[in-house]
């Protein structure tokens, strides 16, 4: 096995370890990283949306972009760059937030959610593929968000300052962020903030040397019948796994629970699981990487990815504004529409993008 | 004339493919351009599984990815 195969192994395994053992620090169950939920949490303890079980401005996200953004300057990687279909971005990463929020996880979180033993999240990983294989028949016919060009040279510092920004209101607390209370919903669950920091950081650093990716793992085997990334995402799942069920011995409380009903912050809604899932992988393949990945590139200094997290946040607050955003009771009538209208969004996205031709 | 693919500014899958796409040709030699380290590594890796030999220079974070037969 190759030098490239067994870093991402790793990689990944440290990841899976690190997702685990945030729960047993405090993290929601089955939520020792969810890149959707934590931006959700955030958007709601700037007071973007008023939703009180979800407000709290989660370091993990902070230390993913951070992490990555370190990593990148050491490895002389980081680069402002921009300019590639900003704003359709913007919009699918909107569409990203309301599938995941559906489904009630990322593609990350779906992984954790399996090594827990929820399987409601193999049917979100049935639609995720279906979503990826649908966004591969238009990368087949020519689908591209066109080129990306060097920005001002601080563009792409902008980001990682804002989280800057984030980490220190996090731990002053002004009156004006909103903290779910104890008891209050998941967000009330962390671990202690500098753990969390920490945690993000190596995972952040880690994808980035890796480029850890699960709608791209799953788009490389097709494509290309290349394994690299995927491997990156089945060590996570292993070690996550393996992690749970010592967890679970050594603590007296499983953290291994196998069925669908009962399964913590997710529904059995099976069809809309499916179909929400199907909405993400689809809008993570037109944006070349999952919520994951985009936080890694907004730390690499990839302005277009920068605009994909404001998509995700601002998709994430009108969640919750307008009642999209499933619950463990399960989904909503506005989501359901939110989730239709996505799946119109994407392929009339990925249609205008791959068949109306235009130099490259 | 060597064939020359000018990925920069793409991001992956795109450069892989564009690369795929060129290699139908059959030619012993191409020459691959891309901006960013995942694309090198990614057209790297795909020109070894079509059984080609890659040389790197870089000059201003592009590279020029030589492949051979």
């Amino acid at each position: 096995m190759n030098n490239e195969k067994t870093t991402i192994i790793a990689a990944g395994a440290v990841i899976g370890v690190i997702a685990s053992v945030l729960v047993l620090l405090g993290n929601p169950v089955n939520m020792g990283f969810c890149i959707a939920c934590f931006i959700r949490d955030t958007a709601g303890a700037l007071g973007l949306h008023r939703a009180a079980p979800v407000q709290y401005i989660r370091p993990e996200i902070i230390g993913i972009i951070l992490g990555s953004f370190c990593m990148a300057l050491l490895n002389k990687e980081f680069a402002s760059k921009g300019g590639s279909a900003p704003m359709t971005r913007f919009v699918l990463g909107f569409f990203v937030m309301v599938g995941c929020l559906m489904f009630l996880g990322c593609p990350f979180r779906m992984i954790v959610r399996l090594a827990g033993g929820d399987l409601n999240a193999v049917l979100g990983l049935v639609g995720f593929f279906g979503g990826v294989l649908t966004g591969v028949f238009f990368l087949n016919k020519g689908y591209s968000l066109k080129r990306t060009y060097r920005m001002a040279a601080w563009d792409g510092y902008v980001l990682p300052a804002v989280q800057v920004i984030f980490l220190i209101l996090l731990v002053a607390a002004p009156a004006f962020i909103f903290f779910t209370e104890p008891g209050g919903g998941p967000a009330a669950k962390h671990a202690f903030w500098l753990v969390s920091l920490a945690a993000g950081a190596v995972v952040g650093a880690l994808a980035q040397r890796t480029r850890l990716c699960m709608a791209g793992g799953l788009r490389d085997i097709v494509l290309f019948k290349d394994y690299k990334l995927i491997l990156g995402f089945v060590a996570v799942f292993g070690a996550a796994l393996v992690t749970n069920v010592i967890l679970g011995l050594a603590t007296g409380t499983p953290y291994v629970t196998f069925g669908f009903a009962g399964q913590p912050v997710a529904h059995v809604d099976g069809v809309w699981n499916l179909l929400g899932m199907y909405l993400v992988g689809f809008a993570a393949i037109l944006l070349g990487g999952c919520p994951l990945r985009q936080l890694v590139l907004s730390g690499e200094g990839n302005a277009d990815s920068q605009v994909t997290y404001l998509g995700l946040l601002v998709g994430a607050a009108f969640c919750h504004n307008f009642g999209l955003a499933s619950s463990g009771e399960g989904p909503t009538a506005n989501g359901k529409i939110g989730v239709v209208i996505g799946i119109c969004v994407c392929l009339a996205i990925a249609c205008l993008n791959t068949f109306k031709k235009g130099d490259k | 004339m060597m064939k020359t693919v000018d990925a920069r500014g793409l991001s992956c899958p795109e450069p892989v493919l564009m690369a795929r796409e060129a290699l139908k040709s059959g030619d012993k030699q191409y020459i691959i351009l891309v901006d960013n380290m995942t694309s090198r590594e990614n057209v790297t890796r795909f020109a070894r599984s079509q059984g080609y030999t890659t040389t790197v220079t870089e000059k201003d974070g592009e590279f020029t990815l030589t492949l051979r037969k």
